[in-house]
């Protein structure tokens, strides 16, 4: 192993950065996401998951945007976690909406400038869409949807749908880019912000992001979502999800009243969306979205690989079901075989009113 | 077969003007370049190797990646719609990726590349291998799968348009084509909701379940795919060197979750989860 690591470094002459990659301090930089003056939960977990590369991590985290709402979320920022040491702050108009050619380009005009062992992110649509562009611009390999850090270049992530996990070693040159799966790195207890050990908040020299690139050949246009009183489906609590033998849009709606209940977030099937039940932001699954509430409830949810993959780390799974033989009875903690248009009014019935 | 030079290639392109193209004389001179990957099918329930090196992927059905068909399916609508002039599949791996290539032409791709390689490659160096075939071919748009359902990386797509520096339309569900303003308006699946942006030709646009519904290959198609033309090339040949910063040191079963329990009514699920799981 180590002659092999050492053949490699002679033979591409890389040994003094990797030497450096590997043993030199660390420092992380977190591509950020804000909505309305707010960091987003999934950049405080990637605070979290940079925690977990080492000790003595110097943290910094990248915000992006225009107006007043950028310097809330820089407040936010600055404040609302112990281990950011820095805000960096891109403000320009090119930043208005998180669009992955100018962001990219932003990601390595700022590692060119601050050269960090590791830069992370959620691994959300707006990480996922990003960071994969700003590696190849740097490039090096990123690392998908990472649920275990090991050290600082040891990391374990899920593929085939969950049904196996890979660890993978980083053996290249700085920076070990990521996305990291939000629900394996949970917010610890948030102290209460402080002003007092605030990080510092620096602009971002954006004079060398160069017009030649692709920055310019693609235009937001608009974004239409759902506006729910309801949980962000990601973070809930509780999620309560339907299948295909909801049959209906209209009959989806006692889902809805089940979650609303429980105060939890709704969730659905491939089929449920397929078949216009709900919009496909709902989605559980490999395709959509991954989700570890403390509690799920499957209802008329058959149990494909595919969803399996969105929610087998749940800590209780529920499943309601007609079939017996249904595979989601395989990981359920607690399965009801029975007709759901019976359980879910007696559920709504009996459930105690929510505090 | 020594070094293929792309003069070659060209040869293969001038053929006659197919009815689409005759339709639409002018603007239809766009070429679409599709990549596609072998992987285990989806239904597959697969099974970790004992000596934790990978996954078994002997004597297992193999498949082209969904949402790589779903790429096609798109391509060969719009080619279908006059606004493209020719599809090329492209697919990089081992020998046997023939056979996912001719899938592709089944379906009605005009004709494939194939750039061999038996060993492991991550997304890097395909993004790498699509850029030198796109410098080659000169397609006006790039369609891929959003992900591929082995590795589940999502990259491929994103790494090889910055590469380029083509414009990204990731997890797309919907893509109208303007040829006459060069442009593609490109529906997103984000988070919140459906994003909506307008790239300019050409792009790299990576495909979501919900973009189309993949055709069936018939029969008679099948047949004529056999003598479609499936152009051979190595990394070499494009002058890509393969090296890897990624090392995979093992690969296993996620953990089991523990056996559940049937219950009998929903008062004793409600007091299960009360009592005994603590979550509500």
């Amino acid at each position: 192993m180590a002659i092999r690591s050492l053949l490699g470094a002679f033979r591409k002459r890389s040994f003094v950065t990797r030497a450096v990659s590997c043993y030199r301090s660390l420092s992380t930089l977190i591509l950020a996401e804000h909505e309305r003056g707010v960091l987003k939960a999934s950049s405080l977990s990637a605070v979290e998951a940079a925690k977990c590369l080492g000790e003595n991590n110097s943290i910094s985290l990248l915000l992006a945007g225009t107006g007043p709402s950028l310097q809330e979320a820089a407040a936010h920022a600055a404040s609302c976690h112990p281990s950011i040491s820095q805000v960096l702050l891109a403000e320009s108009d090119k930043f208005a909406y998180p669009l992955a050619e100018a962001w990219a380009k932003l990601v390595h005009v700022v590692q060119q400038k601050g050269s960090y062992s590791h830069i992370i992110a959620g691994s959300g649509s707006f990480g996922k869409n990003i960071l994969p562009r700003a590696a190849a611009i740097l490039d090096v390999s990123p690392i998908t949807d990472v649920t275990e850090i090991n050290g600082s270049n040891l990391f374990v992530r899920p593929i085939y749908a969950g049904n196996a996990l890979s660890t993978v070693r980083y053996t290249g040159s700085a920076p070990c880019m990521l996305t990291i799966r939000s629900t394996s790195f949970p917010l610890g207890a948030t102290p209460a912000p402080s002003v007092s050990n605030a990080a510092s908040v620096d602009k971002v020299d954006l004079s060398t992001l160069s017009e030649d690139d692709a920055i310019g050949k693609s235009k937001y246009i608009s974004l239409s979502s759902q506006d729910t009183d309801r949980p962000d489906l990601g973070n809930a609590r509780i999620v309560v999800t339907g299948g295909r033998a909801l049959k209906s849009a209209e009959n989806f709606k006692l889902i809805e009243k089940l979650a609303e209940k429980l105060g939890a977030a709704v969730g659905a099937t491939r089929a449920a969306v397929d078949a216009g039940f709900v919009p496909n932001e709902l989605q559980v699954g490999q395709t959509g979205k991954i989700v570890a509430p403390e509690l799920y409830m499957a209802f008329g949810v058959s149990g494909a690989i595919q969803h399996i993959a969105g929610m087998r780390d749940s800590k209780v799974i529920v499943a309601v079901n007609k079939d017996a033989d249904a595979p989601i009875f395989q990981v359920a903690d607690y399965g009801l075989v029975g007709d759901l248009f019976e359980i879910i009014p007696e559920l709504l019935e009996k459930l105690p009113e929510k505090k | 077969m020594g070094h293929l030079g792309w003069t070659d290639l060209w040869c293969v392109l001038i053929r006659p003007p197919n009815k689409a193209s005759r339709l639409c004389t002018e603007t239809a001179s766009m070429r679409i370049m599709v990549a596609i990957k072998r992987v285990i099918d989806y239904a597959v329930k697969i099974r970790v190797k004992p000596d934790k090196s990978g996954v078994e992927t002997s004597n297992v059905k193999m498949s082209m990646n969904p949402f790589c068909e779903i790429a096609l399916e798109e391509a060969l609508r719009i080619k279908e719609s006059g606004r493209a002039s020719e599809v090329v599949a492209v697919s990089v791996g081992p020998a046997q990726c023939v056979d996912t290539l001719r899938t592709g032409l089944a379906m009605g791709a005009d004709r494939a590349i194939h750039v061999e390689f038996p060993g492991t490659l991550y997304p890097l160096s395909i993004a790498k291998i699509l850029k030198a075939l796109v410098d080659a071919e000169k397609p006006g748009l790039l369609l891929l799968g959003k992900q591929a359902i082995d590795d589940d990386c999502n990259q491929t797509g994103q790494m090889i348009a910055g590469l380029l520096k083509w414009p990204q339309g990731t997890f797309a569900s919907k893509v109208v084509l303007d040829e006459e303003n060069k442009v593609a308006t490109v529906d997103r699946e984000v988070d919140g909701g459906l994003e909506t942006l307008c790239l300019d030709l050409p792009a790299v646009i990576t495909t979501d379940l919900r973009l189309n519904q993949p055709r069936y290959a018939s029969l008679p198609n099948i047949m004529k795919a056999k003598s479609k033309v499936i152009k051979k090339l190595t990394p070499q040949d494009l002058n890509i060197e393969i090296r890897s910063d990624l090392e995979v040191v093992q690969v296993t079963d996620p953990p089991k979750r523990k056996a559940g329990v049937i219950l009998s009514s929903v008062d004793e699920l409600i007091d299960k989860l009360k009592n005994e799981a603590r979550v509500l």
